[in-house]
């Protein structure tokens, strides 16, 4: 009976796809019709072959088939995003790369948001999603519920990375930054959150682990906070049912501080709630020790999901957002280094009595290195929110070597080394093909990270100060044009950053395939707790 | 009195109250008696079950 609701869905969602792409008032919208149809009517063509076929009953393992989709997505996204980030990095140097044949589509405007969301929310995202399956089954003892809801999960989330992409080129965008994508794919992404959420629920109902592991807690604020940051962030208002453009509710300051309000916590929740879930789990794994203090981390999580909230507002200093506003946001980013650092100390101090592992692990030196960007990062962030450092480094390049250090340092590299703990444990292999690779992505990485954050920060503050240098009758000294000559051999050294930071993830990309493909495998066939049957 | 300063008066005063005092509470809880125990236990769920899920009649774990 259910397959046959199912074919019937799937046909009318093909037909109604089909009429809207003819109907469509701009090329976006046309182009994310034809998707939709394609994929709705080839789910629809896959579900009639199968309908009434004998079902598997589910088995008494743990679902990893979904979890194996998702890390070879999150390896497949992190490489093109830090491709097109490499590229757009020489396009600012080299304006000259903004090809007039690609004019509308692939130059600077267009790539950049296809450059955020292709890291944060296609490499970031399938990453956050891979290894919450994985972990939430392992520290529940569960296998995940809802059947085939998490392969919904899994494509419907990546059908909203293709459309968000799409949408970019072709310029459907709400500029929200982080929240680019336009009203339709924003409901589309609404109802996969749900299913995920509902997933994670249900699973933790039928844990067999008395108590909910801290990860999971991590894993969990993240969903339910993404959830309401995305759903009070996109309320607009469509201006015709057949085309991509939408009006938002909020104008003016309040439009602004809720997009911060939504864009900060996106950072708080999606890049290090989530990433501390998987830190939780995988830094523990991997140094095979239990995580240095339970007590911290519960504190750890309170302090955080508390405290990050209210920090929005920093980013609005000097503007039209109440003194109160940002003066509440600032004195919040501030306290907020506390549980940070504690998180961070908590997750290095599991290595007490296994630092030596250091010397011989690779994979493990990956962590601790992402924990130390996460500390710098979260110590260089709360001084920035400072308003006089902000009046300084507002609107430079500063904020973007922040970024990149917190986003390159802490969630790339947390994410390489789960990477490379679950290929061979989903592929069952001994270990990693080759610990050398894993060396020369460590250092071609790390490298990458100090060139990018380094130039930034030369550069930040240097344009800061032209931009404020007047002389003696208070004329501005400099041009807007004079701080961008001035800036090139700066954004050259970053671009050369970006290379060796993509190089790594290639041999990474190599690594991982080579595991699966040629990897030793496991010395013993079947795992000893296997329920008898 | 209007919605914003209703709101914005019962924000300063008993929510703040409130959140702040679950904040502390949750601090008290974690360092109660006996805990330091139970969460040893707990912060080992990442070393029992990697392979399969638990079955579903669970012999009484060796804590």
């Amino acid at each position: 009976m259910w397959d046959y609701v199912k074919i019937a869905a799937l046909a009318v969602i093909t037909l109604l796809a089909a009429i809207a792409a003819s109907y469509a008032r701009d090329i976006a919208y046309q182009v994310h019709a034809v998707i939709i149809m394609l994929v709705a009517g080839g789910l629809f063509l896959w579900q009639v072959r199968r309908a009434d076929e004998p079902r598997k009953p589910s088995s008494a393992e743990y679902m990893d088939d979904v979890v194996r989709f998702g890390v070879i997505a999150t390896a497949f996204w992190g490489v093109v995003g830090f491709l097109v980030g490499t590229f757009i990095a020489f396009q600012l140097a080299f304006p000259g790369l903004n090809i007039s044949i690609l004019d509308g589509i692939g130059n600077f405007g267009r790539l950049r948001p296809l450059h955020t969301s292709a890291v944060i929310f296609a490499f970031g995202g399938n990453a956050l999603i891979a290894t919450s399956f994985y972990v939430l089954q392992r520290t529940t003892a569960a296998r995940l519920w809802g059947g085939n809801l998490a392969w919904f999960v899994f494509w419907g989330y990546n059908l909203f990375i293709v459309l968000a992409a799409t949408g970019y080129l072709l310029g459907a965008t709400q500029s929200k930054e982080y929240a680019e994508p336009e009203w339709y794919v924003d409901i589309w992404l609404t109802v996969v959150w749900v299913a995920y959420l509902l997933i994670y629920m249900g699973t933790l109902m039928k844990r067999k682990e008395p108590h909910i592991y801290v990860a999971n807690w991590f894993y969990l604020s993240f969903i339910v906070t993404v959830a309401m940051l995305h759903l009070i962030n996109n309320l607009s208002i469509p201006v015709s049912i057949f085309g991509s453009k939408s009006v938002q509710v909020f104008s003016g300051v309040q439009d602004a501080m809720v997009q911060w309000w939504y864009g900060h916590n996106a950072v708080g929740f999606f890049l290090t709630a989530g990433f501390l879930g998987m830190m939780y789990y995988f830094v523990p794994k991997q140094a095979e020790r239990p995580v240095y203090s339970y007590k911290l981390s519960i504190i750890h999580f309170w302090a955080l999901i508390f405290l990050y909230i209210w920090a929005g507002p920093h980013h609005l200093h000097y503007t039209a957002l109440p003194d109160w506003a940002s003066t509440l946001g600032m004195v919040f980013s501030i306290i907020l280094w506390m549980p940070s650092w504690g998180g961070m100390i908590n997750g290095l101090m599991t290595l007490q009595g296994a630092w030596d592992k250091l010397r011989t692990d690779p994979i493990l030196r990956m962590m601790v290195v992402s924990l130390a960007f996460y500390g710098m990062s979260t110590f260089e962030g709360p001084m920035m929110s400072i308003k006089a450092v902000n009046s300084l480094s507002h609107y430079t390049d500063w904020t973007i070597g922040h970024v990149h250090s917190g986003a390159l340092g802490w969630n790339g590299m947390v994410t390489f080394g789960a990477l490379y703990f679950l290929f061979p444990k989903l592929w069952n292999k001994a270990g990693i093909y080759s610990s050398k690779a894993v060396n020369w992505h460590f250092w071609l990485a790390t490298v990458g990270i100090v060139l990018y954050a380094a130039s930034m920060w030369v550069t930040g503050i240097m344009e800061g100060l032209m931009w404020r240098e007047v002389d003696a009758n208070g004329f501005l000294v400099n041009t807007f044009a004079d701080t961008v000559e001035a800036k090139f051999p700066m954004y050259v050294v970053r671009g050369l950053g970006g290379v060796l930071y993509l190089t790594g993830s290639l041999i990474m990309a190599w690594n991982l395939w080579m595991t699966v493909a040629k990897g030793e495998p496991k010395e013993e066939a079947t795992p000893a707790m296997a329920p008898a049957e | 009195m209007d919605t914003y300063s209703l709101l914005r008066e019962f924000a300063d005063s008993w929510m703040l109250l409130a959140l702040f005092s679950f904040f502390v509470g949750v601090v008290f809880w974690v360092m109660r008696p006996g805990s330091t125990r139970t969460y040893r236990d707990t912060a080992d769920i990442p070393f029992r079950h990697e392979d399969a899920p638990a079955v579903d009649v669970q012999p009484e774990e060796t804590r």
